[in-house]
């Protein structure tokens, strides 16, 4: 062999490996993007609130004069009430701050000469219209994950998985149009409502949304279930709904606890169907079918039109933290500690 | 797969050719999209020199498009906030320029089977600030009066609530639609409810009288009414520009203005200002 | 005696549910295509709206779903199946750098759409799109920090990422170890391996998350409702700085803000028809793929 060959033969080499060492990195790298992305998706959403939590100085209004000017109008053509409506009280806001006093208000008010960005109403309507879609859905779709995990023959649960997939598909907006056009007035004939459109219709359509996640992710504690605990108790004696209601089920409880909670996020940061089919009146009330106002409806209905960087417009980011915060909180749970008792009890102790 | 995902890319970027006319786009109010849309398609006939892009979004949208640049007409029904002129003055040394492009009458809505068929403007105030919360006072049936609205960020809800509320808060028992027609729909299907919004909207559904106050006469929201003032709720509809219009955009506007311009106007639904 | 009755009940109140889950789904579809059907015609998908969005089609609300997905799945599919790759591939499954993966994609897919609305918004627009400009047209004409088609894409695209993922990453763990011990005993490294063994056997879940993705993102849309998505459009759309109007959006602005709710009633049930299939019919697909590839693999 040559020295030239050899030179040849190492060079080759490291280039083989330098396409490797590239390759790890560059997938690395991708990889890492998916948590950058969770961190840029706060800091951004996060930091358009900041204006909230460093008190402005009062502005002061330039002195200087010009004049706005129309265009097409003849002098003289406008009545004086219509005059009245180009200087009305609403264009000179007096006092737009957002401090702690404001946003633990009862009233959401944001558009007005003194706004008002009280959170609680609509903190109240979220956990409202989530609770009722949760108490709707859960039991639905955990009894019939029960029924294709452990009761259901094998070709029945092939159709019953594709379906609960295609409710799943169901873009929201649709079930938004189903509850606002059909669903809400079909309830309000049967039960009378002074409100067509209110919490508990919300909550049911959202319950359809809900219903999909919590019966995927119970189905898979219940299947996660080791088969010696399965065959042990059939070994004991014990029949089919036995073995499923004293030893399948208390052993996937942390799994449906988790479907819980992922339920529960899903359902809170929904928007559309809220958005849709529950009247969006910011009332703090407890009565189930009285309108209702969600932190996401809010940001949905009033983000368009807002001026931005305007106090309404952190406001609204600031919904959006919250938002944001709440659902990584239920995911954490449900990811370290549900997952750590999982595995505490399957290890057997 | 990667080759036909690229040749995907490429012909989804060039979609269609721009083509090298002069364009002019006019972005804001939802409530105007309609109309511009109108105001478009017929200018754009006898002037094939000139493209009209209309775009919705809000009037906050468009005035804040008008500041960035981004348009070059932004349509509003509502004036401008001093803010709002405060940035643009920041920007461009000028206060904007606005044109009344339209009447709108801002109708009261009620259900065909409610039997109240007149209201003052008094009224309407309580009914909407919570103060009136049964139709029986207002010599209706014995029911609860069940409150539409439109969400805090359109014109219209700025518009009533300087107008007709005098500044005040909206009770919170009011239902926020997101669109006027959805305060229509709101309406045609709840006996016992009260809506407002334009009188183009109105199908299906009553719109009261209004009067003044408790003494004068009521005017039903007509074109004659609106157009000679005995309506008492009636808004403009604007178009906003950075400086006084000139060149292609001056003859749009200008156009706009004339009869023809002004026939679309009615027909649309609203009520032309001349 | 008791528990034998509470048994009992159990398996029926089960089977009761998911007749229930069943029979709303079917409901629901039938109602909508009821509502619908006779506006669905040929007219109907290649017209554009007329009349003051009153009559004709939805033509460009269709054109403007189709570009806003194919613009998404050039971001969201190579990245989901790259991050799904290293996932199963080359991470050390118990380092801290991994579980920090795995639990931001857990998390990403559980952030609310219309967070990711908002992120679009300050992310790309206000600040992506303001630095372009403040880079290229320094005059200050507003050129991409204004919503279009481009950022509605990407902020759709972070929304779906987590779907692919998951997908890819079923397919990947799923390829027998035997198959790659063989490709690396034969002397290819690592990278060849994945590249000439791995991927091609897993490229039915590729497709399978791409498809859902894509069906996600087609029905998704409170991500756009600020960051693109218009009312109405008398052009399709022809740059990536333009707005596009969509399906989704189209069912939300013509049940809520057309001039004639009642008239259009039939064109809302139309749209909303047509939307669900698209959406129905790509997880259909994607439900048939993987019901193959699995049965594949287990004879």
């Amino acid at each position: 062999m040559t020295e030239k060959e050899i030179a040849q033969k190492n060079s080759l080499r490291r280039k083989f490996r330098l396409s490797e060492f590239f390759a790890e990195y560059v997938i690395k790298s991708v990889a890492f993007l998916s948590f950058a992305m969770i961190i840029l998706i706060f800091v951004f959403v996060f930091k358009e609130t900041l204006p909230i939590f460093s008190p402005q100085q009062e502005t002061k209004s330039n002195q200087e004069f010009l004049q706005s000017e129309t265009y097409g109008e003849e002098p003289g053509s406008t009545s004086p009430e219509q005059q009245i409506s180009e200087y009305s009280s609403l264009l000179s806001v007096k006092r737009d701050i957002a401090d702690l006093d404001n946003l633990t208000g009862k009233e959401w008010q944001p558009v007005g000469e003194v706004p008002k960005y009280g959170l609680l109403p609509i903190i109240m309507g979220s956990l409202k219209v989530t609770l009722i879609a949760v108490f709707i859905g859960a039991p639905l779709a955990i009894l019939a994950a029960i029924f294709s995990a452990l009761f259901a023959p094998k070709k029945i649960k092939e159709l019953i998985k594709p379906a609960v997939e295609l409710l799943a598909s169901f873009p929201s907006v649709v079930v938004g149009f189903f509850a606002l056009v059909t669903l809400a007035t079909f309830l309000q004939d049967m039960f009378g409502w002074t409100f067509r459109l209110n919490s508990f219709v919300g909550g049911l359509a959202m319950a359809l949304a809900v219903i999909p996640i919590i019966y995927t992710v119970t189905e898979d504690a219940i299947t996660a279930v080791p088969k010696y605990m399965k065959e042990a108790s059939f070994a004991l004696g014990a029949n089919k709904w036995q073995t499923a209601l004293f030893v399948i089920l208390p052993a996937a409880t942390p799994g449906v606890f988790a479907a819980l909670l992922l339920g529960f996020g899903r359902a809170f940061g929904e928007t559309m169907i809220v958005l849709m089919a529950t009247g969006n009146a910011p009332l703090s009330s407890l009565n189930p079918f009285e309108p209702v106002r969600t932190l996401s409806a809010t940001i949905g209905a009033e983000m368009a039109e807002v001026v931005f960087g305007d106090t309404h417009y952190t406001v609204l980011f600031l919904i959006g933290s919250l938002l944001f915060i709440v659902t990584f909180l239920i995911n954490a749970i449900a990811e370290f500690y549900v997952r750590a008792k999982l595995m505490k009890r399957f290890r057997g102790e | 797969m990667k080759k036909i995902i690229l040749l995907l890319v490429i012909a989804a970027l060039s979609f269609g050719f721009q083509s090298d006319n002069k364009v002019i786009t006019v972005k804001g109010s939802d409530t105007m999209v309609i109309l511009a849309q109108r105001w478009a398609e017929k200018y754009m006939q006898t002037h094939p020199e000139v493209t009209i892009q209309i775009t919705g979004g809000g009037s906050g949208v468009g005035i804040a498009a008008l500041i960035n640049g981004s348009t070059d007409i932004a349509k509003a029904s509502r004036p401008m906030k001093p803010s709002e002129r405060e940035k643009l003055k920041q920007r461009y040394n000028s206060l904007g320029v606005e044109v009344k492009t339209a009447k709108d009458g801002l109708s009261i809505y009620v259900n065909d089977k409610n039997s109240v068929r007149e209201l003052s403007i008094q009224q309407i105030k309580d009914i909407y600030t919570g103060k009136i919360t049964n139709w029986k006072s207002l010599g209706g049936r014995d029911t609860k009066i069940i409150i539409y609205g439109r969400e805090n960020s359109s014109g219209t809800y700025v518009y009533f609530k300087d107008n007709v509320l005098g500044g005040e808060d909206f009770t919170s028992k009011m239902q926020s639609m997101p669109g006027t027609s959805a305060v229509v729909n709101a309406v045609v299907k709840d006996v016992n409810s009260i809506g407002f919004g334009g009188a183009a909207f109105a199908k299906g559904i009553t719109m009261v009288a209004v009067k003044k106050d408790a003494n004068s006469k009521a005017f039903e929201p007509t074109e004659e009414n609106i157009k000679n003032g005995n309506y008492p709720i009636t808004r403009f509809l604007y178009l906003y520009l950075k400086t006084k219009p000139t060149g292609e955009v001056k003859k749009f506007i200008d156009w706009i203005l004339s009869s023809e311009g002004q026939s679309i106007v009615s027909k649309v639904g609203y009520f032309p200002i001349r | 005696m008791n528990n034998k009755l509470l048994g009992k009940s159990l398996i029926i109140f089960s089977f009761l549910s998911v007749v229930l889950i069943i029979s709303a789904l079917v409901f629901m579809l039938l109602e909508i295509y009821l509502g619908g059907r006779s506006f669905l015609t040929w007219e109907f998908l290649t017209q554009p709206p007329k009349e003051g969005m009153t009559a004709g089609g939805i033509f460009p609300a269709i054109v403007g779903t189709v570009l806003l997905v194919i613009i998404m799945s050039v971001a969201c599919i190579p990245i989901g199946t790259i991050t799904a790759i290293y996932l199963n591939e080359y991470s050390n499954k118990k380092s801290v750098f991994t579980r920090m993966i795995r639990f931001a994609v857990n998390t990403l897919s559980g952030v609310p759409s219309i967070v990711f609305g908002l992120f679009g918004l300050g992310f790309f627009i206000q600040f992506v799109g303001s630095g372009m400009d403040k880079i290229f047209t320094p005059d200050g004409e507003l050129n991409w920090g204004q919503p279009n088609i481009l950022w509605a894409s990407m902020t759709m695209a972070f929304l779906t990422i987590p779907i692919v993922i998951v997908s890819v990453e079923e397919a990947l763990k799923a390829v027998p170890d035997d198959l790659r011990a063989g490709s690396l005993a034969l002397g290819a490294t690592k990278w060849q391996t994945i590249r000439k063994v791995v991927v091609p056997n897993s490229l039915s879940g590729i497709l399978t998350g791409s498809i859902l993705a894509i069906g996600r993102g087609a029905g998704e849309v409170a991500p756009i409702l600020f960051t693109g998505a218009a009312y109405f459009l008398p052009h399709l759309p022809s740059e990536l700085t333009d707005q596009f109007m969509n399906l989704g959006y189209h069912i939300y602005v013509m049940t809520t803000q057309s001039t004639n709710v009642e008239a259009t009633r039939g064109i809302q049930y139309a749209t909303a028809f047509v939307l669900l299939l698209c959406t129905f019919s790509l997880s259909f697909t994607a439900i048939v793929i993987r019901y193959r590839f699995r049965k594949k693999l287990t004879s």
